[in-house]
């Protein structure tokens, strides 16, 4: 599905850019400059205005992106449960810094704030799906998991 | 020995949330039968009657927000605030888990009462999963009829913190950043696409059903008089029971932190606790046979908020703790006003200093300066709370920020 399809899905729904690049992003993994075009047309606002609320939000991005968002939460409580040492784990075993994808594009490493899983601290999410109560030497069969 | 007392959360477990069915078999939906029968007025009246206040935070009494809205306007709508942000907070995802059709049945109570056949549930970016189980309970309360004429739809958030805030989720909704609004006029008179509009808390809606079931007096006869029914808090942090409870309002931190939370672990003693998510103070030992309620909380300089509860042993350091709250905070703020946007950025500027041994006494003075003018003139909560954390600490816990000094 191109772009301009998966947006004119949501052409009857007042507000619903913001529906219309979640779809995106499900098929792209980041809202790629034409889906600002075409959603700036199908919603009836400004290329700027598109823009303006694809970069508002964190979870919307206008940078390509691995195919696997992984995202540490570094709020208060997953910060106290040790949540700098897992990122750090995490960036030796992908070998990248936080907010870089891996070469093969399969992984994307991002902070986020608390995900609301604070019963089982520290948290990461990939592709939203959350992990908790992880520790350092699980970093690895976590990421097994993803094929 | 503290006990929960479950309302919402009767028959968590026990029934399948998505299934109207499930949540008829114990009851539901009788509220609203009860609901649409009573004139408009009387309803609103019989909410106020119960004291029922806002469960996000802001402790607004939910009848009174609803008789603002015009009676005579003939598009109003009713939105779910789902957008629970607040670090530390996981009370409405356990409620959805648990009980979603009364969040449902809660919302069509209100648009029974302010005349509104639309609603809208704001779900956040972070829990697609509850948006899918939404979308199954909706579904499963039209297939059984049980809504009537009154529609819901699900929006998605995408990771903005702001959002929480009621006209910042509006913009959202509408499509736009979610930047809050100027007020007045407040939703109530002007909201959704100009419409009027009531945003209620999840927890909000919840309460709703077993209100008009059991009656305004028995809700205002439970827990604390001035803010009455149950509370459903979440712990997090250095304690043994790290979930969800349900309890009624006149219950002290102490008993929650160590009855039902079951105490420090690992033989530690007690230091702080944060109450309401990562906007609310630090509470000392000192004041934790302070009942939950909003005005005994603010009566201690503290606030109920969500309902979050983040305690930390004698081993965490404040500073470091405080210092990375204010980094959320800066990450956060939308950037609209200026008393937010660099008071928010200086905050952690300051905060990171005095972390690292850079800082001096004059800094603190400098932060409680700050904390006075983001207090006064931010636009929205976030500003204004964001420099709480900062402040209770350096009340309470003062001499943590002279040794970084040394």
């Amino acid at each position: 599905m191109n772009c301009q399809d998966i947006i004119a899905a949501f052409r009857d729904k007042p507000g619903g850019i913001i529906e219309a690049y979640h779809a995106v992003q499900k098929h792209y993994n980041y809202l790629p400059p034409e889906a600002i075009k075409e959603a700036a047309k199908t919603f009836g606002c400004s290329e700027a205005q598109a823009y303006g609320a694809a970069t508002f939000y964190s979870y919307l991005s206008v940078k390509p992106r691995g195919k696997y968002v992984i995202r540490m939460c570094e709020s208060a409580p997953c910060h106290i449960a040790g949540a700098d040492q897992l990122i750090k784990a995490f960036e030796q075993e992908l070998n990248i810094q936080v907010g870089q994808t891996t070469p093969d594009g399969k992984f994307t490493l991002e902070l986020t704030e608390c995900v609301g899983q604070c019963q089982g601290t520290p948290v990461i999410t990939i592709n939203s799906v959350p992990y908790v109560n992880m520790n350092s030497d699980q970093v690895a069969s976590v990421l097994a998991l993803c094929k | 020995m503290a006990k929960q007392m479950r309302v919402l959360l009767e028959h968590a477990g026990k029934i399948d949330p998505t299934e109207a069915r499930d949540y008829i078999a114990v009851g539901g939906f009788r509220g609203l039968a009860k609901a649409r029968q009573m004139d408009r007025k009387a309803l609103i009246e019989e909410v106020k009657a119960s004291g029922l206040r806002g469960r996000g935070g802001a402790g607004f009494n939910a009848g009174m927000k609803w008789s603002f809205v015009p009676q005579d306007t003939p598009q109003k709508y009713v939105i779910c605030n789902l957008d629970e942000g607040e670090p530390g907070t996981y009370k409405d995802r356990a409620i959805c888990q648990n009980n979603a059709q009364a969040v449902l049945e809660g919302m069509a109570i209100c648009g029974a009462a302010i005349g509104s056949q639309q609603g809208y549930i704001y779900c956040r970016g972070e829990y697609p999963f509850i948006v899918d189980l939404l979308h199954k309970a909706i579904n499963s309360a039209k297939e059984h009829g049980a809504l009537g004429d009154f529609a819901i739809e699900v929006r998605m958030g995408a990771g903005a913190y702001v959002c929480g805030e009621e006209t910042a989720l509006i913009e959202s909704i509408e499509g736009h950043r979610g930047e809050p609004r100027f007020k007045p006029p407040f939703p109530g008179v002007a909201g959704l696409w100009k419409a009027p509009t009531v945003v209620n808390n999840v927890e909000t809606f919840a309460c709703l059903p077993y209100i008009l079931v059991n009656g305004a007096a028995w809700f205002a006869g439970i827990g604390a008089p001035k803010y009455p029914g149950t509370k459903v808090l979440s712990l997090t942090g250095d304690v043994n029971n790290r979930t969800f409870f349900e309890v009624p309002t006149n219950i002290t931190l102490r008993e929650v932190i160590f009855d039902l939370g079951g105490g420090i672990p690992n033989g530690k003693q007690f230091k702080a606790v944060q109450v309401g998510g990562t906007s609310g103070a630090f509470i000392p030992e000192k004041d934790l046979d302070t009942p939950i309620d909003f005005d005994s909380m603010c009566a201690i300089g503290a606030a109920l908020g969500s309902g979050a509860m983040l305690v930390l042993d004698e081993t965490r350091a404040i500073v470091d703790v405080v210092a990375r709250i204010s980094k959320f905070f800066e990450h956060e703020s939308c950037g609209k006003c200026n008393p937010c946007r660099e008071g928010t950025f200086r905050c952690r500027e300051i905060m990171d200093k005095i972390n690292s041994g850079q800082g001096s006494e004059q800094d603190l003075d400098n932060l409680l300066l700050l904390t006075r003018v983001m207090q006064t003139a931010a636009l929205c909560g976030l500003g204004q709370a964001a420099p709480t954390p900062i402040e209770s600490t350096i009340k309470y816990f003062r001499s943590e920020y002279l040794a970084k000094f040394a």
